[in-house]
């Protein structure tokens, strides 16, 4: 009788994934890293691992309909001589017109100005589309100034310092030569169609000291009018947060790994930074520390999706919360109705991260004309609108149950966590328990 | 002749002043005085107006100036002239670094030194140096003209896009992609011009060399990499 | 991240105004470290004798048996002055480490900040105008001095968190910037023994120099070592018993000034801190090189200059 082994079904390793195995050979290939756009696509704890508690016996709910929870919020209080008003703590986060097409501007600006929040300019200099079209504007002054003049600055309600981004903390950015057209080209001074390198650090003052001096030239130039927000990418949330009070900010920004980019290295976007979920306590620790929370605002960023997260990152402390990646998907990107197009480019809608290149389907993330007349600007700012109003009324809903009035009264105590990760980031009760990792017990 | 005195007036008077200044207002010229290194004096100018500032200002002095004309008999601290738009600065001393940084038109004037990255990011100023210029500079420069009298550092045009870079001394080394390029008539033409809108005699086109990229940085090829 | 200034005289005439200069220096730069400020004085020295400079906390009883127990250790001689929250007892440099012994074997509530023959060190939190006046910095004599204002990036806001260091005798060290490399480097020197008292990145820094100057090198060189061992950025301004030394690192973008005439030395972060001094419309004003070491001695010829 002849013996035979049982055959041995093959096994792929889990470290050599067909991911790694893929990119190892595409660096074979290629000799060129790989660029990309959007945030971290790894899992990452997130505000899906945090529950709301509610209101039943110890605590009441307010009546939905009725009874009115707030939603508003001031940006700017600190030395502003004109703080920007919001009616919903749901801002537009910075994107550059050359990573988005005009139309894309506009429609932002369209969908914010319904809903009576703020839009944000990106690494490429103001355009009269988004200035036109936004009634809140917030003018970002990023290391390259690419298009930066005083007349846009005075024209600008508030002015965002980036010091750096949640996709990249550290990193300068990179946009490649298919998208520079003859208008970016001329908006940033550079010759037509080369690979634009961007600067990690600003041309002219470098740490919190001298960014003291540089803010004071700005509101000198402004007349102290405007807010002065700096924009930090989530890394060391507490010290950040600490020294951009001290350089003299009215609002910090803390963008978390989670939030997109319109191009660079995929390891950056993947390996540096931190969680959204991991920067907020830190950070509002640090405001707390110097008694100024709520008086210097905190904005956070980086992956906020629906009410829930609204509320969860307010609840943790924040003043209001910024949508970048989001507000595209809801004004067009990554549609399945354009599948056939998404696979010619060999992706899927709801993959598509190549913004680089150029050739959105969607005509968002583009500057060829005809890929771009895809977005109506009119239609895509309704539906960006819409998708505001939702999330601020999930946030409204939840708050109210937890039975708040405002849903800046939303506190940690609200909250609890489903995994010992999220209850150590968010420094809040591992459901079921009074356990918070690193503060309580073990 | 509108006159602060910043020994004793905070430098809000001095640039709200600055900024009221309207079509037909008859007072053109502002003299500062006592700035004792003061930061952002005369920033955000936006008519033509004539700042004359006697002693050294700090950090930004003339920043995103547009259309006016500052004198500043000192020295000038970081960023003298930063995004500066149109107009003129002249500087009868030594300027810090960051000197014209990301200028954007206009012409600044050093008749000094200046020191570390002057023209950094540069993007359509002209800046003509009297003296000697630091490490670093014009660094990403992507427009305009920079004209050095004397000696430049290190890594002169790293990473340089458009920017024209003409030194009459010595150039310690020049950085990743920038090169030296052949004296055009062209060149003796803007540089003559240059010189003379500058009012800096004493030198002659043909006795700078000129600078330039050479553009293999433009579109990303991993043999380039050392120079990222 | 912060503001630094130096002083170092040429001219004796200028000796008895030290304190007056340096803290005018001080308090200019005030806007870039609003969290605590310190000052090293090196005044005039006497043969055999020494200073140890101590702070602490709650200065009323941490002093109350300081003088006794000086004395107990190092005889009659030794004195106390009491300056606010810190305490300065001369003895004789005998008598240094026996000192330093009979306060290990029993702590006190206060903590040495500087030992040396010239060196005294006052530092507190709070801005420079309140410590300058706190100590009396005015009034005191002396031959260089260093000062500054700190904005605290990654590490806590206390005193002896505060600047200058002081980590050898007569030796001390002021930072603008932010190292990179300094966890490894403070792992390197506490295994050689070094001890630290803070999470400081300057304190590493101090100590990296004092380290290199116990192997023999002078502080000249010590700086040197420094150029290829620290990473990051940084600007250093540093004192020994008879030197002046400035390092700045070979990216060289935290703002630096200096300025020579035949009666001084000065640095400063920025311009603004010298405008006060005597003659300095006709100094020699510049800005230090990058990756480059500036270095006087008081015991060599005034003036010399050492660049990388």
């Amino acid at each position: 009788m002849t013996y035979h082994n049982p055959p041995t079904p093959p096994r792929k390793s889990a470290t050599f994934d067909d991911a790694s195995l893929a990119e190892i050979r595409r660096a074979a290939a290629t000799g060129i890293y790989d660029i990309r756009g959007g945030g971290t696509k790894r899992h990452v704890p997130h505000f899906d691992d945090l529950l709301f508690l509610g209101a039943s016996m110890s605590r009441y709910p307010l009546e939905g309909y009725r009874e009115r929870c707030d939603t508003s919020v001031t940006l700017g209080t600190r030395y502003a001589k004109k703080p920007i008003e919001l009616k919903i703590p749901v801002t537009i986060a910075g994107m550059s017109f050359g990573a988005l097409s005009g139309a894309a501007k506009e429609a932002l600006g369209r969908g914010a100005t319904l809903s009576g929040t703020s839009t944000t300019t990106g690494d490429g200099g103001m355009t009269d589309e988004e200035r036109g079209h936004s009634e809140l504007l917030v003018y970002q002054y990023l290391p390259s100034r690419y298009g930066m003049n005083p007349v846009d600055l005075r024209r600008a309600d508030a002015i965002e310092i980036v010091i750096g981004q949640g996709a990249k903390p550290g990193g300068g950015g990179m946009l490649l030569g298919q998208k520079i057209s003859d208008r970016v080209a001329e908006m940033r001074t550079l010759p037509k169609g080369i690979d634009q390198r961007s600067a990690c650090r600003h041309p002219d003052w470098t740490g919190p000291d001298d960014l003291e001096i540089k803010i004071l030239e700005l509101r000198e130039i402004t007349d102290w009018e405007k807010p002065i927000y700096i924009k930090v990418g989530g890394a060391r949330p507490y010290y950040d947060t600490a020294l951009a009070v001290k350089a003299g900010a009215d609002v910090v920004v803390i963008d978390g790994m989670q939030g997109g980019t319109a191009a660079t290295q995929d390891v950056f976007i993947e390996h540096v930074g931190q969680p959204i979920l991991a920067c907020i306590r830190p950070a509002v620790q640090a405001l707390q520390d110097l008694g100024l929370h709520r008086k210097v605002q905190l904005v956070v960023s980086g992956g906020i999706r629906s009410g829930a997260d609204v509320a969860k990152a307010l609840a943790l402390g924040a003043d209001a919360v910024s949508v970048g990646t989001a507000a595209l998907v809801a004004l067009g990107d990554n549609d399945p109705k354009w599948e056939a197009d998404y696979a010619a480019l060999g992706t899927t809608a709801g993959a598509y991260d190549d913004w680089h290149e150029g050739k959105d389907p969607a005509g968002i993330t583009t500057q060829d004309p005809a890929l771009a007349s895809r977005l109506d600007p009119v239609a895509a700012g309704r539906r960006l609108a819409n998708y505001l109003k939702v999330i601020t009324l999930e946030a409204q809903t939840i708050a109210r149950a937890c039975g708040h009035n405002h849903l800046h009264n939303l506190e940690p105590e609200d909250l609890v966590a489903l995994t010992i990760e999220a209850a150590a980031m968010a420094q809040v009760p591992l459901a079921g328990t009074s356990w918070i990792p690193g503060r309580t017990g073990i | 002749m509108p006159a602060f005195d910043l020994a004793t007036t905070p430098i809000r008077d001095l640039n709200q002043a600055l900024h009221a200044i309207g079509q037909g207002a008859n007072d053109r010229s502002f003299e500062v005085r006592n700035p004792r290194g003061s930061h952002a004096v005369a920033v955000g100018c936006a008519a033509p107006v004539t700042v004359t500032v006697h002693g050294p200002v700090g950090y930004y002095c003339g920043g995103m100036n547009a259309a006016a004309e500052i004198v500043i008999h000192g020295s000038a601290g970081p960023g003298v002239g930063e995004n500066m738009m149109s107009g003129r600065i002249i500087v009868e001393g030594d300027a810090s670094q960051y000197a014209g940084a990301t200028g954007r038109g206009g012409l600044l004037v050093i008749k000094g030194n200046a020191s570390s990255r002057c023209g950094i990011s540069m993007k359509g100023i002209d800046i003509v140096v009297g003296g000697n210029i630091g490490h670093m500079s014009a660094f990403m420069g992507q427009s305009g003209h920079l004209v050095v009298f004397g000696d430049a550092g290190e890594a002169l045009g790293d990473s340089l896009y458009e920017a024209k870079l003409f030194v009459r001394g010595k150039v310690k080394s020049l950085g990743a992609d920038c090169v030296e390029k052949e004296m055009r008539p062209e060149h003796l033409t803007t540089l003559d011009r240059l010189l003379s809108d500058a009012g800096m005699s004493g030198a002659r086109p043909e006795e700078f060399r000129r600078y330039g990229s050479a553009r293999r940085l433009y579109n990303f090829n991993i043999d380039n990499a050392d120079a990222y | 991240m912060c503001g630094i200034v130096g002083l170092f005289l040429k001219d004796r005439a200028l000796e008895d105004r030290l304190g007056a200069l340096l803290s005018d220096m001080l308090v200019t730069m005030t806007d870039r470290g609003p969290d605590s400020a310190g000052i090293a004085i090196y005044g005039d020295a006497v043969a055999g004798r020494s200073k140890v400079t101590f702070q602490a906390d709650a200065p009323s009883t941490a002093f109350a048996d300081l003088e006794a127990l000086a004395r107990k250790v190092a005889g009659e001689s030794a004195s106390v002055r009491i300056k606010d929250t810190h305490a300065v007892v001369e003895l004789a440099t005998s008598a240094v480490d026996a000192l330093r012994d009979a306060l290990q074997a029993a702590p006190q509530g206060f903590r040495i900040m500087s030992t040396g023959e010239t060196i005294e060190i006052y530092k507190e939190t709070g801005l420079p105008k309140e410590v300058v006046s706190r100590f009396d910095i005015r009034t005191m004599r002396g031959t260089h001095g260093i000062g500054h204002t700190r904005m605290a990036t990654e590490s806590a806001v206390t005193t002896l968190g505060a600047h200058p260091f002081s980590t050898g005798p007569d030796q001390c060290l002021v930072h603008n910037g932010s190292l990179s490399n300094h966890n490894n480097l403070r792992r390197e020197l506490s295994r050689a023994g070094i001890r630290f008292e803070t999470e400081n990145d300057s304190e590493v820094a101090a100590a990296y120099l004092t380290a290199r100057m116990k192997e023999g090198r002078n502080l000249g060189e010590a700086l040197e070592a420094g150029l290829a061992d620290l990473d990051g950025f940084f600007t250093f301004v540093v004192g020994t018993r008879t030197g002046f030394g400035v390092l700045r690192d070979p990216i060289a973008c935290k703002p630096a000034v200096m300025a020579e005439t035949r009666q001084y030395v000065a640095f400063g972060s920025e311009y603004r801190a010298l405008v006060g001094l005597p003659g300095i419309d006709d100094a020699r004003v510049w800005e230090p090189e990058p990756a480059s070491v500036y270095f006087w001695d008081r015991s060599a010829a005034a003036g010399s200059a050492l660049a990388a």
